[in-house]
């Protein structure tokens, strides 16, 4: 079995760093317009993306749902092809036919940015019938929030991965809220792990505020399934510090809860975490940061700078070795 | 060339495309230990095991977007729908993600599936268990469509549509499941190109365009028209999309009167797409103007005389004939 690299700490932070600054980038490029369509900002949530992918092979599967900017960057996707994505630049990791919603970047395995709540969830158990149909001991981590555990086609994934012992982790980002409807108001159940067992589907509730629990959990379930492949749901608690999307004001929630959150950044945790170890210096920080701004403020300056696909091409992307119909 | 019914030829273009491609596996519901709810795939799971042959729950979402997942690492999943009514289930799959990947995705990936099984209304079996989905699926850029009426078209079609890098739907007329027609040995590979109608009757007064479950119907029409002097050429499309455009032209350029004969509905169907082509390129071709025959507007009833009205038909196609050819 090929091992999982041990990533460096350090390393995760800065990478953590990166996603919250182009998020705020994104969110002011938004504003300016120069970035249309709908605008999902990962803010908050970054241990969760970047713990996950810490703990998994390059060659494994990733597949999330359309707040997916800061996945693309934990996978290795880089600032550039994401920054042109949100500008429909040619150069965006997908070509500027998929915007905010839509990133996907074959190179790193990741599958996608899906729109339609919950209608990934099939796709992801897709990949990992793919997995264990070839005999290989990848893992599919299949990311989705806590809005998509209400729809049909999540119900019928989670029935078809146990059925078949698929080699895949759910991991719902329960933010609290779909888009403006609390948990408690959408959901039946007092716990959202509990939906796992209902299809006999091992779960667990992770501190998503906390990069290391996030990458230790995800690490000890993978290296589960790739001695056997099975299913594993992880109830991943997380917060996002901005709205649903750039056009809500979250006017759903309270001054004083958001406060209590961010007082538990995710980002300020490790680095607590790494100071206190001696592992980093307040300069080394500062340091960190600002590289993640630099390559943010050249990101856009590449986007901007970036062509657009020429209509001509428009319909190279309808059909694979096609002409029009 | 040896005589075998349309399931038999779905049957071997099934065998032969698992037996050609590792990467081929079929998934539905009821395709393994019960040999097919239609017995489409009997003896498969003998043959080729669980791991290729895979039986599913009854859930179509799930399983219609678990054939998108695998096919997006390069698997060539055929998932069967036991009718195309129950597609509507995995519209989301079938309709936002299958065709729209490649697109949204810059040209990453395509997504090599193939979506069969019996589509259109067969008898009696009432609103829900009779939807004709040709138009909707033919309306979504990134799908392709066809509907063999022939068991040698539905062996080489369906094929072709294992072979696609797109997303190929095979719908499959469940009324012509037991019908016999001549098809190619087992051992001379059969590939019928997507794309590409066929003039199943020659003819020179009158163009009929029919597919699926339309062609027999068509042939009949034509056959007994020979004793008024009327001599109908049928065109089977055999592909919905890709449309072949220059074999209606061809005919029409020829005969001058075409009547559609197609076995969805009239608002929005797959002749008023093909109407609409024929009168932008052709119209000086037209001595007639050019009549449809489809179902009825109305959701199918279950009652036996009610749904022969509300289907295209024999009667109705004399007539519309003969007013084309001011007969």
């Amino acid at each position: 079995m090929q091992r999982v690299e041990q990533r460096d700490e350090v390393e995760m932070l800065s990478l953590m760093l990166l996603i919250r600054r182009f998020e705020e980038r994104a969110s002011q490029q938004y504003q300016a317009q120069k970035i249309g369509g709908f605008c999902h900002l990962y803010i908050g949530q970054e241990a969760v993306a970047t713990g996950a992918v810490a703990a998994v092979r390059p060659d494994d599967y990733i597949i999330t749902a359309y707040r997916d900017h800061g996945h693309a960057l934990a996978r290795g996707t880089t600032a550039n092809a994401c920054m042109a994505e949100l500008f429909g630049k040619e150069t965006g990791c997908s070509r500027g036919l998929g915007g905010s919603m839509h990133f996907f970047d074959k190179r790193h395995h990741m599958y996608g940015g899906h729109a339609i709540v919950g209608a990934h969830v099939p796709l992801a158990v897709g990949l990992a019938f793919a997995i264990k149909y070839r005999g290989e001991d990848r893992v599919t981590l299949c990311f989705f929030g806590d809005g998509a555990i209400n729809q049909g086609s999540f119900h019928e994934a989670l029935n078809l991965a146990a059925l078949y012992r698929l080699p895949i982790i759910f991991i719902c980002e329960n933010n609290l809220f779909a888009m403006g409807t609390s948990v408690k108001r959408s959901t039946s159940l007092k716990q959202i792990v509990d939906r796992a067992e209902g299809y006999d589907i091992p779960g667990e509730i992770v501190d998503g505020m906390n990069f290391r629990e996030v990458r230790d959990k995800v690490a000890e379930v993978a290296d589960s399934i790739r001695k056997e492949s099975h299913p594993a749901f992880l109830e991943v608690r997380t917060y996002r510090y901005r709205g649903h999307s750039m056009s809500d004001p979250a006017s759903y929630r309270t001054k004083d809860e958001l406060e209590k959150y961010r007082l538990d950044d995710p980002i300020i945790r490790l680095r607590a975490q790494l100071t206190r170890e001696g592992k980093l210096t307040n300069e080394q920080f500062d340091q960190l940061d600002k590289r993640a701004k630099e390559t943010v403020l050249a990101a856009v300056k590449f986007a901007e700078e970036s062509p657009e696909l020429p209509v001509e091409k428009l319909y190279d992307y309808v059909y694979f070795n096609g002409a029009k119909s | 060339m040896r005589e075998i019914t349309y399931r038999q030829a779905l049957n071997e273009a099934l065998a032969e495309e698992l037996e050609r491609d590792p990467n081929v596996f079929l998934m539905g519901e009821e395709v393994a230990e019960y040999q097919g709810a239609y017995k489409v795939s009997a003896g498969l799971l003998q043959r080729f095991g669980p791991r290729r042959i895979i039986d599913t729950p009854i859930s179509e979402n799930g399983f219609a977007g678990l054939g998108i997942g695998a096919a997006m690492v390069g698997l060539r999943p055929i998932i069967e729908f036991m009718t195309f009514s129950f597609s509507l289930v995995a519209f989301d799959q079938v309709v936002n993600n299958a065709p729209n990947m490649f697109m949204m995705s810059g040209g990453q990936f395509n997504i090599p599936i193939t979506f069969r099984g019996p589509n259109g209304p067969a008898h009696q079996l009432g609103a829900t268990h009779s939807h004709a989905t040709e138009n909707f699926y033919a309306s979504v850029p990134g799908l392709k469509v066809c509907t063999p009426a022939t068991p040698r078209d539905a062996k080489g079609l369906l094929k072709t549509a294992v072979r696609d890098d797109n997303p190929v739907l095979v719908l499959e007329a469940e009324l012509l499941y037991s019908s016999k027609g001549m098809v190619e040995p087992p051992d001379e590979e059969l590939l019928i190109p997507l794309g590409k109608a066929e003039v199943k009757r020659e003819g020179s007064d009158v163009t009929v365009v029919c597919y699926a479950q339309t062609v027999p119907i068509a042939l009949k029409v034509a056959a007994q028209l020979e004793e008024e002097d009327i001599s109908a050429e049928i065109v089977d499309l055999r592909s919905i999309k890709p449309l072949d455009e220059k074999a209606i032209f061809d005919s029409i350029t020829k005969t001058h009167r075409v009547v559609i004969v197609e076995q969805d509905h009239p608002f929005c169907g797959v002749g008023a797409e093909i109407c609409y082509r024929i009168q932008k390129d052709i119209f000086d071709e037209l001595d007639a103007p050019i009549l449809r025959v489809s179902q009825e507007d109305v959701p199918m009833p279950y009652n036996e005389h009610l749904e022969h009205a509300v289907l295209p038909n024999a009667e109705k196609l004399f007539a519309a004939i003969r007013q084309v050819c001011y007969a």
